[in-house]
């Protein structure tokens, strides 16, 4: 079973992408900012991370940019959750090397699709 | 990509309904933390990340708002956080009228939550609301504001053109085109908001933004989509007809080269080229460095429109430093939500386990402990695991005082203004931490008390300064630990209470009050039914109602009240509670067969007397001399009629008890020992009786009374 880290500080939106991803038939490790996900990733196996861009401690931008740092999230995809899809925004998730962004919001079966897009 | 496929959304497979619950306590609580940091706000001199916190919370709101289609809350915290960008991002300064109409914002919020969630309230107007918000994000001060131009006008100026291509037009993302549609004239224009909606609701169909419009019948909107003409006019026919559409294009589609950096997109999402992570991405490429700066071969030029402040942007979000911030949510990572009646159900079988324990522990003492050593040890063991595990299992129910101090900032500040006056609210201990059930108990009568303070206790702002104080009053709002209770204080240093003016009221309602009262018997005269001070009854409080329920209720919850006050200086009103209802630290006392329970709290101390030197007075009433004082007696075995069988014998032991100010001596025949209880409720599990509070279980499995000091002792008074 592959293996989604789900990063939002609302928990709310965690509870709802965590159903609708365990309902796809993935398993969810959820963390609550960037600080607790990357902690998380150190010792999960992760597949996909799922990020928020707008958290405390550490936003999705500073998560991804640790994340590549290490070895074992070089070629992870990582997605930024994002609320502005402007160039601003998506050159700032290139330069830190996310994989892609998702616009909020969106609806679950949406994530579901774009999640398969890239890894199946 | 082909947009447009909201079929593809599957929207109907899921059910959110079910995240609702979680998402109102949710925002409730953005909503609180927002509030308090707006109060806490220094406008002059406000905080980088308390700007990033306060924007946070109502960014995490509009997430979930718009993700689970409660349009109305989306649009205002939208607006919100629109205005709280800026702030953040310094293009605008914070100013008073700002800090009002967000927490205006955040009262409307609230009632549209509480709609949401099916409860029966009065929608708020939140219109105007947008309308105020979206007038001070734009940088004019309102023309109400003119007091302060000068802030508010010098600030956007520096920061004004970076600003305005981000709020005039946001980049348009490649392969979409920007149009303006414009709406109208209709009869009833808020037909139009649902073209807005529409954007909302369907994934994938694009953004949309209000442009301002002169004329009321109409409306201009923004769009950006992938969606062609005549798939939009199909979509806006189903709400406003036709003929009052019309779709202009204001950008051309933007050049195919723009497309090229993201690998793979639409309207909602895309990839970036060759980034990390893509299925197919040559493992070399990924595995290279990802630039910190965007370095050429990565960022390639078409979209270049990107300006460096834009790049900047989300920086301040990037470098959160707080401790505030970060303790939290380290608290956040590491709770769980369980349902209040699990831990209840914890606690009550912690309960029944301390019971039996006791027992066995009373039996082992018949045992031999030579012979029987194993099992005594092992119920050593229990003993302490006993103990342990029902402080752990209290502990979860306690929470801390924060939670109702929190509250208060905001009601003074509403109705300090409303009195004119000026007032300050400190507060010490909020990290004390309090049994649940009681902290739910305690905000109303706090409330209360808070609000007597300000509109009775402290003067207005002129005759404050004639009396020499400062401008504006102080209270005072503390919780602290004492002993096995906790001591909540409210003080004011307004003009206390008087003597002579209480007691002349006193007699006025017909309450008995002879000069001869103590002081501490004075102020608790204001506990009287009916009993009001106030010259004149305003609608704040004053009532004539109020305290004397006050009282009622802490002395429900097993607590305590006293006034302390100067005249001229200010008043102190201390409300003593137990840590929990659930459990008490008790005084055993035996008196002939049976065997009693004095809140170890309310014992002042106990003594061995002389039959001598208890003083029949009038009415047969019974008075004991201590150090030189006289002090009521009370026998317990006439209180509850206990039989007994050795007619010579009586009690030869005094424990004093204190409640409300004033002390009664009880008579007992012998001190058992000071043990923990575990309360229960007598009148749910058998019916009222007087001068008790509850029952416990005792080691033996005989059921012993709690006694009721404060009865007791107002019993001595009549």
């Amino acid at each position: 079973m592959q293996s989604i880290l789900a990063v939002d500080d609302s928990a709310s939106m965690r509870k709802m992408v965590a159903f609708t991803l365990t309902g796809a038939g993935f398993h969810v490790v959820e963390a609550v900012d960037g600080q607790d996900a990357f902690e998380k990733a150190q010792t999960h196996h992760i597949d996909l991370v799922l990020t928020d861009q707008n958290m405390p401690r550490l936003d999705g931008l500073g998560l991804t940019k640790k994340l590549r740092e290490s070895t074992k999230f070089k070629t992870t995809p990582i997605l930024i959750l994002t609320t502005e899809s402007s160039d601003a925004m998506k050159q700032a998730g290139r330069a830190a090397g996310a994989t892609g962004w998702l616009v909020k919001p969106f609806d679950p079966g949406r994530l579901i699709e774009v999640i398969q897009k890239v890894i199946r | 990509m082909t947009e447009m496929t909201h079929e593809s959304g599957g929207n109907g497979n899921f059910d959110l309904t079910q995240f609702y619950q979680i998402f109102f306590e949710e925002a409730g609580e953005n909503l609180d933390q927002m509030e308090q940091m707006l109060l806490a706000l220094d406008v002059d001199n406000a905080d980088d990340e308390e700007l990033n916190a306060i924007f946070r919370c109502a960014h995490s709101i509009k997430g979930g708002a718009a993700t689970f289609g409660f349009a109305d809350v989306a649009e205002l915290t939208h607006q919100m956080e629109s205005l709280l960008d800026k702030l953040r991002r310094h293009e605008l300064q914070p100013t008073p009228p700002m800090v009002d109409v967000l927490l205006e914002s955040s009262d409307a919020l609230k009632l549209l939550l509480a709609r949401h969630s099916g409860k029966d309230v009065a929608p708020p107007a939140t219109h105007a609301l947008v309308e105020r918000i979206s007038v001070l994000a734009s940088g004019e001060a309102p023309a109400s504001a003119a007091p302060a131009p000068a802030p508010v006008a010098a600030a956007p100026a520096p920061v004004a053109a970076p600003a305005a291509p981000l709020a005039v037009s946001a980049p348009v993302p490649a392969g979409s085109r920007e149009l303006e549609i414009h709406i109208g004239p209709l009869e009833q224009i808020t037909q139009a908001d649902s073209i807005a909606e529409l954007f909302r609701d369907i994934s994938g169909l694009g953004s949309i933004e209000a442009l301002p419009c002169d004329a009321a019948d109409r409306r201009i909107y923004r769009v950006v989509t992938t969606s062609s003409d005549a798939d939009l006019m199909d979509l806006f026919t189903f709400h406003v007809s036709k003929e009052h559409i019309n779709i202009i294009e204001r950008h051309a589609p933007a050049p195919k080269a723009a497309s090229k950096p993201l690998a793979n997109e639409g309207t909602d999402f895309g990839f970036f080229d060759d980034a990390p992570g893509l299925p197919g991405s040559a493992p070399a490429a990924a595995a290279a460095e990802p630039a910190p700066a965007p370095a050429p071969a990565v960022a390639p030029e078409p979209v270049a429109q990107v300006t460096p402040v834009a790049v900047a942007a989300p920086k301040p979000a990037a470098v959160p430093k707080a401790a505030p911030a970060a303790a939290q949510a380290s608290l956040e990572s590491s709770t769980l939500r369980v349902s209040v009646s699990k831990v209840d159900q914890l606690i009550n079988l912690v309960g029944e386990l301390v019971i039996t324990q006791a027992m066995l522990a009373q039996k082992s003492r018949e045992l031999d402990s030579a012979a029987n050593q194993p099992l005594l040890a092992g119920l050593a063991d229990l003993d302490r695991n006993t103990r342990d595990l029902q402080e752990a299992v209290m502990s979860i129910r306690m929470i801390p005082m924060s939670v109702v101090f929190n509250r208060f900032p905001r009601m003074l500040r509403d109705l300090a203004a409303k009195l004119g006056k000026k007032v300050e609210l400190i507060t010490h201990g909020e990290a004390t931490e309090l049994d649940k059930g009681l902290i739910e108990k305690i905000t109303d009568p706090l409330t209360h008390l808070i609000r007597n303070s300000c509109d009775h206790g402290i003067e207005m702002p002129d005759e404050r300064r004639a009396k020499g104080k400062t401008e504006h009053g102080n209270i005072t709002l503390s919780a602290s630990h004492q002993g096995g209770s906790i001591l909540i204080e409210v003080r004011d240093d307004g003009k206390g209470l008087s003597r002579e003016k209480l007691l002349r009221k006193a007699r006025e309602k017909g309450i008995d009050a002879p000069d001869s009262l103590s002081d501490g018997e004075v102020w608790s005269l204001i506990f009287a039914p009916g009993f009001s001070t106030a010259e004149e009854v305003t609608d704040v409080s004053g009532r004539g109602v109020g305290m004397d329920v006050v009282k009622k209720n802490i002395a429900s919850l097993g607590g305590t009240v006293e006034i302390d006050s100067a005249e001229g200086y200010g008043m102190s009103v201390k409300v003593r509670l137990p840590l929990t209802l659930a459990i008490m630290d008790g005084m055993t006392v035996r008196v002939s067969d049976e065997v009693y329970i004095l809140p170890l709290s309310s014992v002042v101390e106990s003594f061995q007397i002389n039959p001598k030197d208890i003083n029949t007075v009038a009415q047969g009433s019974q008075l004991v001399k201590v150090r030189e004082e006289y002090m009521p007696v009370i026998e317990l075995e006439r209180v509850f009629n206990v039989p007994r069988f050795e007619f010579n014998a009586a009690s030869p032991i005094m424990v004093v008890v204190e409640a409300e100010g004033s002390r009664v001596a009880l008579m007992v025949d012998e001190l058992l020992g000071q043990q923990q209880v575990v309360i229960k409720n007598l009148e749910s599990n058998y019916r009222k009786v007087p001068n008790v509070s509850g029952a416990t279980i005792l080691g033996d499995g005989k059921v012993a009374l709690i006694l009721d000091t404060s009865v007791l002792v107002r019993r001595s008074r009549h």
